[in-house]
């Protein structure tokens, strides 16, 4: 038993852009104990809700994050929706999900190259890039932006996408998933790769319920909690919609997961333009919440489970707004993985659970 | 196993088109509907200040006893809001750059008298 040492870690890091900041306390080259730290990069946007009204909120909300862009004012908007009794058209809630799953690929096409870049995986890492341009060039052609879509409004979205254009659409998925396929095989087979993860930082699924873990993480411990499959707005449409598991709960299970749900999103994608209704797109909102009406929502962002709480008071502000972030969800989770694995495999662990610290901070 | 797939596809990539654009050789064009800053064909702004109402950034300032109508360019986000909300549909996105500068501007626009629409 060697002597305990404090080693930081972050909040500027090379495998991580996020800050985060970790106190490693380490003996001999065994993490024993972690205290992490955030606060770098809070910026009091849910505050922003008592000077911006319910519908101008929506650009605020999707600025939380540059990833989950999508997602945040997606769930922002169906909170508000819940307690203003909007009824959102049909269409509109396959678009949302559509885009929101767009954005699941093109998350976990960002994270896969930024963890192939920490193995030392140069060339997988520009492979995973090119394949998220290509979605990216989606968002562009359908919504006018890249990362922030500006596209959802309270009462549905604000863009159609043309049936032409979806079919077109579905064949960029089809290219994507051929030379995805490829990728994910690599990856998943490759001696190096198993080398590094097999085995690291795992949680049993006992510890993934005690600690709340959400989303991938949590899949990956065998917990199948997906808030998609709750069948709310267009997953309810869908054949069958299983989570992702699987039983090891380690570094390896984690990349395992998100390597699956990007085929899972793709498949989602191409049944909903299938099945999409015609009709239109958003209806009018008029007037202001309630006072006292509130409403509380979860969704599933590519990171895992989002909270989200809205309170009206009778002004076209809302009184308060509330979100709870995966990652804030997972750092609880993240310690307890990190506790006992050699100092080597740290920046493994934090990135196979991808956390996003600006939007938990927000 | 899986690395023989990856070389296959690096090789591949080697003698294909290159996925990325030469700029500035070559210029992406923009497509239908993107975004961009925001411009104002003056001519038929009626004033109404329902872009000014609805920006989440505070940043157009539709003024009728001066006539002018004013954008922060610094501060728009570019999230369309106005655009979507003007009546005359005088208010459009152009995707192309702008120039560079070198500090932050107003953009200031001087209104003309619209004639009275012949009823
Ligand atoms: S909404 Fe259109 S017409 Fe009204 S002030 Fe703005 S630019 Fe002018
Ligand atoms: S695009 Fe959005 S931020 Fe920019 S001026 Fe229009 S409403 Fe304001």
């Amino acid at each position: 038993m060697g002597k305990a040492s404090v080693i930081p870690f972050g909040p500027q890091h090379p495998v991580l852009p996020e800050p985060l900041h970790l106190d490693l306390v380490v003996e001999d080259e065994t993490v024993v104990d972690v205290l992490p730290q955030i606060g770098f990069v809070h910026r009091g946007l849910e505050k922003l809700v008592e000077t911006r009204d319910y519908n101008q909120f929506i650009y605020v909300a999707e600025r939380i994050c540059g990833i989950c862009a999508m997602g945040h004012s997606l769930g922002y908007a169906e909170t508000v929706e819940a307690f203003m009794g909007v009824e959102v058209p049909a269409r509109a809630e396959y678009l949302r999900v559509i885009w929101h799953e767009l954005s699941r690929i093109h998350s976990h096409l960002l994270w896969l190259g930024l963890a192939a870049d920490a193995f030392g995986f140069e060339s997988m890492f520009m492979h995973c890039w090119r394949l998220r341009e290509r979605v990216l060039d989606i968002f562009e052609k359908t919504t006018g932006g890249r990362v922030i879509l500006s596209v959802v409004r309270v009462g549905g979205v604000n863009r159609d996408i043309e049936d032409s254009e979806l079919k077109a659409i579905c064949g960029v998925l089809d290219g994507i998933t051929d030379e995805y396929q490829q990728i994910m095989d690599t990856l998943l087979t490759d001696m190096s790769v198993k080398n590094r993860t097999v085995g690291v930082g795992a949680l049993t699924r006992e510890q993934a319920l005690e600690l709340s873990m959400v989303g991938p993480f949590a899949r990956a411990s065998e917990v199948a909690y997906d808030v998609r499959s709750f069948g709310r707005g267009a997953y309810g449409a869908l054949t069958d919609f299983q989570p992702i598991t699987d039983a090891q709960g380690d570094c390896y299970a984690r990349v395992k997961v998100r390597c699956e749900e990007v085929l899972q999103s793709i498949r989602i994608i191409k049944e909903l333009s299938a099945k999409i209704p015609a009709g239109d797109i958003s209806v009018k909102v008029k007037g202001s919440p309630e006072p006292g009406a509130r409403a509380a929502n979860v969704l599933e962002q590519p990171r895992g489970e989002c909270y989200y709480y809205a309170q009206g008071n009778g002004t076209k502000f809302l009184e308060r707004m509330r979100m709870r972030t995966p990652t804030s969800q997972n750092l609880a989770g993240m310690v307890e993985a990190l506790k006992g694995c050699d100092l080597a495999d740290v920046n493994m662990v934090i990135l196979t659970i991808d956390p996003c610290i600006s939007c938990t901070e927000r | 196993m899986g690395s023989f797939h990856l070389a296959a596809m690096t090789l591949k990539s080697l003698f294909s088109k290159p996925e990325t654009l030469q700029y500035p050789a070559e210029v992406k064009a923009p497509y239908a509907g993107q975004k961009g800053h925001v411009v104002n064909h003056v001519e038929e702004c009626i004033l109404c200040g329902m872009c000014q109402r609805t920006c989440p950034c505070h940043c157009i300032q539709a003024s009728k006893p001066e006539r002018a109508w004013t954008i922060q360019p610094f501060m728009c986000v570019q999230c369309g809001s106005c655009v979507a909300a003007c009546p005359t549909h005088c208010l459009v996105m152009d995707p192309a750059p702008t120039a560079i500068a070198t500090a932050k501007h107003e953009v200031r626009q001087e209104v003309p008298e619209q004639e009275k629409a012949a009823s």
